[in-house]
C-alpha cells in the first residue's frame, strides 16, 4: 500500500465538514424560532421575554457563530473563484475575517444586554 | 482515408451563460449569488435585531421602520434569498450522501427547490404584509 500525501494545506475535508454542519444548526435554528413565533403578534415584552431565556441567547449565539463560520468558508471559496489577484484576494479576506469577528462581537453585545 | 478519430476531437463549447444553463445549474448560481446577497445583508440584520431588542421605543421605531414598503421590499427579497439557499443547501445535503443523483432526479429536485422557495416565500411574506 502506497501512503503518499497529494498536495495541499488539509484545510479542505474540515472545511467541507464545517460548511455542513453550521447548515445544519441554522437549519435547526430555523425551524426552533418558526415555531416559537409563528403563533401570532408579536409585542416588545414577549420578543424581549423570548431572548431573555439563556437557552434562547445560547441558542442564537451558536446561530451566529454557525453564520459567520459558514460566511467566510463561502465568501473565501467566491473570493478563490472569481479574484485572481493574490494581494486582493488577501485584501479582501482580511476585510471579511475583521468584519465577521466584528459581528461576532456585536451580536455578543445585543444578545446579553440587561 | 479520412482520419475520423481526429475529427471527433473537435473542442467542445458550452455555452455557461445562466440563460442557457439547466435547471440545477440555476439552482447552483442562484445559492452562490442568495449566499452573497445574505453575506452583505449581515450588518443589517443585526442592526434590525439590535434596534428591535434595545428598548420599547427602539422597538416601536423597529416596527415603523419595518411598515416602510421599501424596506418590506427588501425584507421579501432576503427572505427569498435565505430560502432559496435554505432549499439549495437541504438538496445539496441529500446530494452528499449520494441520493438524487442521477439527471432526471436531480432536474425534479432543482426544479422544486424553486417551486418550495418561491411557495414559502409568499406565503411567509403574506403573512407578514
Amino acid at each position: 500500500m502506497v501512503k503518499r500525501v497529494i498536495v495541499g494545506a488539509h484545510y479542505g475535508l474540515k472545511d467541507w465538514l464545517a460548511q455542513r454542519v453550521t447548515a445544519v444548526v441554522m437549519l435547526a435554528y430555523t425551524l426552533i424560532f418558526v415555531l416559537a413565533l409563528g403563533r401570532g403578534p408579536i409585542s416588545y415584552a414577549s420578543w424581549k421575554a423570548l431572548f431573555a431565556h439563556q437557552w434562547m441567547r445560547l441558542a442564537t449565539f451558536l446561530l451566529v457563530a454557525s453564520v459567520l463560520i459558514h460566511a467566510w468558508i463561502g465568501v473565501r471559496n467566491i473570493f478563490m473563484d472569481y479574484v485572481k489577484t493574490t494581494g486582493w484576494r488577501l485584501a479582501l479576506q482580511v476585510i471579511v475575517i475583521l468584519t465577521l469577528a466584528g459581528y461576532a462581537g456585536w451580536a455578543m453585545q445585543i444578545l446579553w444586554r440587561p | 482515408m479520412p482520419d475520423l478519430a481526429a475529427k471527433k476531437k473537435r473542442p467542445l463549447w458550452y455555452n455557461l451563460s445562466p440563460f442557457n444553463l439547466p435547471v440545477p445549474g440555476l439552482v447552483s448560481i442562484f445559492h452562490r449569488v442568495s449566499g452573497a446577497l445574505l453575506f452583505l445583508g449581515l450588518i443589517w440584520f443585526l442592526f434590525l435585531l439590535d434596534m428591535s431588542l434595545a428598548s420599547e421605543a427602539g422597538f416601536a421605531r423597529f416596527q415603523a421602520y419595518v411598515g416602510h414598503p421599501l424596506v418590506k421590499l427588501a425584507l421579501l427579497a432576503f427572505l427569498w434569498a435565505y430560502l432559496h439557499h435554505l432549499c439549495a443547501g437541504v438538496r445539496h445535503l441529500f446530494l452528499d450522501i449520494e441520493m438524487g443523483l442521477e439527471l432526471a432526479t436531480a432536474r425534479k429536485t432543482a426544479f422544486a427547490v424553486f417551486v418550495v422557495s418561491l411557495a414559502l416565500t409568499a406565503f411567509i411574506g403574506a403573512k407578514l404584509w
